[in-house]
């Protein structure tokens, strides 16, 4: 029996229900603002320019880039049937990360920020990121290296890619010329800055919300339904497909701009073609549960699981669409695209998320989970609450979109006050605050059931799973 | 518990090949996951720095030590994240806010900040259209000239001062980039910013607004009226209909 590192296991694991109800709560703040002003509070610290930055990255690089450290310490010692390959490497991993995150959260609410999308982080703190990065590099490569089983398990291939190309993504982006110590410039300048800088930025989406997750599908749901995966020459196509191709598809965020109309038009075209290795993933995890469709009725681990890898189908139908350029025309800079941001990360990512920390609580503590029901629930406030978010997050995109390019009869802008536009918008905003609230609810009572199974009484019967699950 | 993880069945024969060879092999498939995930990018970003990426354009002067100083205004608020910098070739925008952005009018923007979001209008036609003492008091209380806006309000902006030292090193540090600033805009940078944000305060000033010139304010005020002006005074020099 190997002694496997499950202390790393559950650091990760309590960072992530920590940060993602922090990083939701800040989304709903923002939610807030967006309905009625004042909750910027008038202070130079709380107005939304300063504070979106604090959600966006706190959600992507807290909430999830925590739980993709979860899975990855968890599964890959299983999987690979060995102890990490440093246990130091993986404390000054964890304690690292968490240090980055906290910086973020000092820095954004100062003002101190890079402004580029997801990668507002100031130099000196995008090294950090670096370092530490190359640390959990190595402590993966290693761990592969002493590895006990010669195969390398479909998860494994997704987790290399995303410590290969965020690695890739991070640096090439984040190169500057620093003026102080919190301020930099990027050595590329204008419509190439804003390539390299979506180059990075969809590919944050790509290869830290999608491989990863997919890794944590291919460990996690064949083990939550007990069946195996559905094809494995499916995952083979679909992973290459996706890793080539996705990294391509950056330029769909800059279509109608000045960037040069070949780069734009790659750009679209590979988005497009995005989408058949998505659905490949998306339907390879839907499929494995052919044959236990019934233990959906009373398994809310597998509930979460199937409503995050839906999500991910529909979010990587959508994506595509909005790609192409006249969708792109009139989606660009409205709500919609919130709407479809949030139904990957909540749909996809959070619900994944969701069923991830489900399954590992009793197995990590060896505790029966104190509210099994609460879990029920959570899943449902969850569903409702991203339904409401994107639905009227369509309604209030589509609306604004069309309304920004209306022309009367007599070739003048239909709505040319843009304020008025913005007050149309006012009900769907409190809407969508709600169905976030509810969300961010559903996270907060998943932590207080975490914090009630860790303090209640270890497992004694025999008979029961144990606390590390054979594999 | 079942061990599913590893479980392929009876699919295994149509992926021998692939799992012969990586599968069994941590180095190769890294190197060649690593090769797979560089072309497009290599495909796409290296060009940027041919012929074949965007344009360049004489017409379009460096930023002034004042605006750039502004400019890190509105990086360090985050304003692009409501509003943004990118006018596109549609008729509608045209008529909203100007002609429609062209590459090498960002080609000094360090970090590019054309927005991915419209809360708020976009701002790369701002440049001249409302006078100083607007963006003044738009800044003070954004209701006092919009009524009805959303936008919070940003009054620390009128008692923050900018340091000379800082703009400097500010300079500096976008000469290194590549911006082609010479040792003379170096070395008279505090002049410069003396200068122009003197020529704001005198404009405020006859709408009886006092202020200095070293104002946060002043600075982002000298950004903002900047915004699209050469560039729309090149399209009119070409003589490109818009």
């Amino acid at each position: 029996m190997v002694d496997y590192d499950d202390d790393i296991v559950r650091k990760f694991f309590l960072a992530t229900a920590v940060w993602g109800v922090v990083g939701m709560l800040v989304g709903v703040i923002i939610a807030l603002q967006l309905a009625w002003w004042p909750a910027n509070l008038g202070l130079p610290w709380t107005t939304f320019g300063r504070l979106r930055p604090l959600h966006t990255n706190a959600v992507i690089f807290a909430f999830a880039g925590n739980i993709c450290f979860t899975g990855i310490y968890h599964s890959m010692q299983r999987l690979l049937k060995t102890r990490m390959w440093s246990d130091t490497l993986s404390r000054i991993h964890f304690w690292g990360w968490q240090l980055i995150i906290v910086s973020a959260a000092i820095t954004y609410p100062l003002g101190i920020t890079q402004s580029r999308e997801y990668a507002e982080l100031i130099w000196p703190i995008d090294i950090a990121v670096t370092l530490i990065w190359v640390v959990f590099a190595i402590n993966f490569f290693g761990t592969l290296a002493i590895r006990k089983v010669k195969h390398i398990y479909v998860a494994i291939w997704f987790y290399m890619s995303f410590v290969i190309t965020i690695a890739v993504l991070h640096i090439v982006n984040n190169l500057a010329v620093p003026a102080t110590f919190l301020r930099s410039y990027p050595i590329y300048s204008g419509m190439t800055d804003a390539l390299v800088q979506w180059w990075y930025g969809h590919n944050a989406v790509g290869f830290f919300l999608t491989t990863p997750f997919l890794g944590l599908m291919y460990y996690y749901l064949p083990k939550a339904a007990d069946r195996p995966i559905y094809s494995y020459r499916l995952s083979i196509i679909h992973f290459w497909g996706l890793i080539f191709l996705y990294i391509w598809a950056g330029p769909h965020h800059l279509l109608y701009s000045g960037l040069p109309d070949w780069a734009q038009t790659l750009g679209m075209v590979f988005s497009i073609m995005l989408l058949a290795p998505s659905w490949g993933g998306m339907l390879n995890g839907l499929l494995t549960l052919k044959g236990a469709w019934y233990k959906l009725r009373t398994d809310p681990i597998l509930k979460f699981m199937v409503v995050g890898v839906t999500f991910y189908g529909m979010s990587t139908f959508e994506g595509p669409m909005m790609s192409i350029r006249s969708v792109n025309g009139l989606a660009h800079f409205t709500n919609w695209v919130v709407g479809h941001v949030h139904s990957g990360a909540l749909g996809w990512n959070g619900m994944l998320t969701f069923a991830v920390l489900y399954w590992l609580l009793p197995r990590l503590w060896n505790r029966e989970v104190a509210y099994p029901k609460m879990v029920t629930q959570h899943f449902w406030l969850a569903t409702i609450g991203i339904v409401i978010y994107t639905v009227s997050m369509w309604a209030a995109g589509l609306m604004e979109g069309l309304q920004w390019r209306a022309v009367n009869d007599a070739g003048q802008l239909a709505n040319p006050i843009f304020i008025d536009i913005v007050h149309r918008l006012e009900p769907f905003y409190w809407l969508r605050l709600l169905g976030g609230t509810l969300y961010f609810v559903g996270a907060v009572m998943m932590l207080f059931n975490v914090f009630k199974t860790i303090r209640g009484p270890e497992r004694v019967s025999t008979d029961a799973p144990a606390a590390v699950p054979a594999t | 518990m079942a061990d599913n993880g590893n479980d392929h069945g009876s699919e295994a024969q149509y992926g021998q090949f692939h799992r012969r060879v990586f599968e069994s092999n941590a180095a190769l498939f890294a190197v060649a996951a690593t090769v797979a995930i560089l072309i497009g990018g290599i495909v796409e970003i290296v060009p940027m720095f041919t012929p074949a990426g965007p344009e360049h354009s004489e017409a379009i002067t460096p930023y002034t030590p004042l605006e750039v100083a502004g400019r890190d205004i509105y990086v360090s608020e985050g304003c692009y994240l409501c509003h943004s910098q990118w006018v596109r070739p549609m008729r509608a925008e045209i008529l909203r806010y100007g002609p429609w952005s062209r590459a090498w009018e960002y080609q000094y923007d360090r970090p590019f900040q054309l927005g991915s979001r419209r809360i708020g209008p976009d701002l790369h036609r701002l440049g001249n259209k409302y006078p100083d003492a607007w963006h003044y008091e738009h800044m003070r209380d954004p209701r006092s000239t919009t009524p009805g806006s959303v936008m919070p309000p940003y009054p620390w902006l009128l008692n923050d001062r900018i340091d000379p030292d800082d703009v400097r090193a500010s300079v500096v540090a976008l000469r290194k980039t590549g911006t082609p600033y010479t040792d003379a805009d170096v070395a008279g940078v505090e002049e410069s910013l003396a200068r122009q944000g003197g020529a704001i305060v005198d404009r405020l000033a006859t709408a009886g607004i006092e202020t200095t010139p070293d104002r946060a304010i002043v600075a982002l005020i000298a950004y903002l009226q900047r915004l699209g002006v050469e560039g729309r005074a090149e399209l009119e020099a070409r003589g490109v209909e818009y």
